[in-house]
């Protein structure tokens, strides 16, 4: 069975200026094992999707019309507030983009790692924090017996990010969802990082849903991958065969915009214009004004994900244009 | 010989507009609230030479904490140096103050990272580009200067319209391109840009970097331009420096840092940059450094980046490695003969550029 299945779902938010639709009927599978990443700009729904997922969505102002999540083929949206809060933390579990302000920053690590065990698990005190101990061994965090009693400001940025990994995997989810994990380190600690929770996703053979901007980590880690833009995905791709070639505009434009070698001294590849504002998103496909290809139909129908060819998906009208060049 | 390396020696043969030497920016660590006594210092910035030539870009990476933004605040004159001289056109502008800074500075500008908070939001767009004007009144008279504005708003490729909006009414980008209007109004001959592009979202970032180099072409500007992304700084300069915790590690040519990286923090910065080629990413050979960057207020002895390098050895912790091109390579004709400051500076095959 599929692990995670997320079906037509819709995120409106309500505002002062009005409803603003900031995911509209979104679709996508997580297997066991698998790494998933989605990727998109601020504001393209990736994240808002992932809260949604994971049961943290600030309801109200957010709302959820129409779709369905299923975990392991259950619909969590129709769960009841107790059976959700069981899978959350401890089946599927989250990590931040911001160590520092997701840690508590006036209780030790230990404790905010030990309380997952006490909350979950009825664990003693003094189990728990053998077990903190443990994971914090886990995710190679040195002299961890001796850091335990730490406080976050003590660590370093890596290392808060290392514990983020830790309290996330503290009861073995079955899915973990990455909400630009490594987006706030450096390189260099970006890649141990991102080396630690590929090996322990192996490990322990979980699902991984990696939401990032950045097109660098994506090709480094993820088997497949869909691309949100304006509250839609507008292409679904195994990562390989994204990269060679691209279905869809803007995954075409975001791929060569990345400064190349042979383009050095030459103008660089822009798509032109902004982002969409979510309260006024464009009739017909929410691209077509920074669309090259754009035509009349783009501006009044609005392209399905067309099945582009085995396991691909592209939300455009001009998709085989988009490949065949 | 290729075009770039034509244009490398031409700027070499001119006048530097910048020369920095030995620039130091220790910050006090003081203890005890009545009498405060010094217990030590962080050594942000610690013995740092280079030139800026005019119409070049100088690149500077390095990770946080590494002293890229303390250099970028020295060269604005916004902090004073420790010790060190920076001398613009010859004169050393560190000595100066009062009028003769005042002229300095108008020819020194700044572009700053985070176009939300680098914007006072209770001005108009108008009142914000045009706010040197009224330090530097010579540059434009009063009646001119809304029209002056709108020009540069135009530049920027921001409709001159909306010089009575507030930066709330914009995006990233576009303020991005505010912040910019607002260091050239003054048409300087130096921008400083301390990580101008790295809050934008990646479709505008593109669009950014082009109106730099547009504006520097249509200028003659020189650009010290400072940014953790590898790639993006590799596009733009026309020479990179390799800094790590308060020291120039390498300075070359983009060609000789990219290609031909001899100083081991370099080889493993490059090695760590994810490379957006699922088929590439698998044939490259990545070094994972161990641990973190070390306290800037207690750096190693010797090399600094030695308790994180595979090469090390005594040697390392006794002697500080000097900036200067590696004696196995000095009469070599590839990239390799570029200053790197260490003491077994050596090609690394294996290394992909971003």
């Amino acid at each position: 069975m599929t692990l995670l299945e997320v079906r037509d779902l819709h995120v409106d938010f309500h505002t002062r200026d009005g409803i603003v639709k900031a995911v509209n009927g979104v679709n996508y599978q997580v297997e066991a094992g698998e790494t998933l990443a989605v990727l998109g700009e601020s504001g393209s729904g990736k994240s808002v999707t992932a809260q949604a997922v994971m049961g943290i969505l600030d309801m109200p102002p957010g709302r959820i019309p129409k779709g369905e999540i299923l975990f392991h083929g259950e619909d969590m949206l129709t769960m009841s507030k107790e059976e959700r809060r069981k899978i959350r933390g401890a089946r599927i579990a989250m990590i931040f983009q911001d160590a520092l302000s997701s840690l508590n920053p006036v209780l030790s690590v230990g404790y905010q790692l030990a309380e997952m065990f006490r909350v979950h698990q009825g664990a003693s005190r003094k189990e728990a924090k053998a077990k903190a101990v443990e994971l914090m061994d886990r995710v190679k965090i040195p002299a961890a017996k001796a850091r335990v009693s730490d406080y976050p400001h003590q660590f370093s940025g890596g290392m808060r990010q290392r514990i983020m990994i830790a309290m996330a995997l503290a009861l073995e989810p079955d899915l973990i969802i990455a909400d630009e994990p490594t987006t706030a380190l450096d390189v260099t600690v970006q890649a141990q990082v991102m080396e630690l929770l590929a090996d322990l996703q192996r490990e322990f053979n979980m699902g991984l849903i990696l939401i990032t901007h950045d097109l660098g980590v994506v090709a480094d880690v993820a088997d497949k991958i869909a691309v949100m833009y304006a509250g839609r995905i507008v292409e679904t791709a195994p990562v390989k065969e994204l990269y060679k070639a691209p279905a869809h505009p803007y995954t075409k434009g975001l791929l060569e915009s990345i400064p190349r070698l042979d383009q050095k001294g030459k103008e660089l590849y822009a798509i032109q214009g902004l982002p969409p504002n979510m309260a006024k998103v464009p009739d017909g496909c929410a691209f077509h004004p920074r669309c090259p290809v754009a035509r009349d139909v783009c501006r009044s129908e609005l392209p399905p994900l067309a099945e582009v060819g085995e396991g691909r998906g592209s939300a455009c009208h001009f998709w085989k244009e988009t490949l065949g060049e | 010989m290729s075009e770039e390396s034509q244009r490398t020696e031409q700027t070499e043969r001119r006048e530097p507009i910048l020369e920095v030497r030995d620039l130091v920016k220790h910050f006090p660590l003081t203890q005890g609230v009545l009498f405060k006594r010094q217990v030590g210092a962080v050594k942000a910035v610690d013995g740092i030479s280079f030139d800026l030539y005019p119409g070049e870009t100088l690149g500077i990476v390095g990770e946080s904490g590494c002293g890229k933004s303390t250099v970028a605040k020295l060269l604005m004159n916004l902090e004073a140096p420790t010790s060190g001289t920076i001398r613009y056109k010859g004169e050393d502008i560190t000595k100066l103050s009062g009028r003769a800074l005042k002229a300095v500075r108008r020819n020194i500008q700044m572009v700053f990272q985070d176009p939300y908070t680098s914007l006072n939001p209770r001005m108009t767009v108008g009142d914000i580009i045009g706010e040197p004007f009224d330090i530097h009144p010579e540059v434009a008279p009063k009646g001119d200067r809304r029209r002056k504005v709108q020009e540069l708003l135009d530049v920027v490729g921001l409709n001159p319209e909306y010089v009575n909006r507030y930066p709330h009414q914009f995006s990233g980008g576009q303020r991005q391109r505010i912040g910019i209007a607002r260091g050239l109004a003054l048409r300087p001959e130096i921008i400083v840009a301390d990580e101008p592009v790295s809050a934008l979202d990646v479709s505008v970032q593109a669009q950014v970097v082009n109106l730099m180099e547009r504006l520097q072409d249509e200028f003659g500007l020189s650009y010290m331009f400072i940014a953790h992304d590898l790639s993006i700084v590799r596009h733009i300069s026309d020479r990179v420096g390799v800094m790590y915790l308060g020291k120039m590690a390498e300075i070359g040519s983009d060609e000789e840092i990219y290609e031909h990286p001899t100083h081991p923090y370099t080889q493993a910065l490059l090695s760590a940059v994810p490379v957006p080629d699922p088929e590439a990413e698998g044939r490259r050979e990545r070094i994972v450094l161990e641990g973190d960057v070390p306290s800037p207020a207690n750096p190693p002895s010797g090399c600094r980046f030695r308790t994180r390098c595979w090469k090390a050895e005594a040697r390392c912790a006794e002697e500080v490695p000097l900036l200067a091109i590696p004696t196995p390579f000095e009469k070599a004709e590839s990239g390799v003969a570029h200053p790197s400051a260490c003491h077994f500076a050596e090609e690394r095959a294996a290394v992909v550029a971003a």
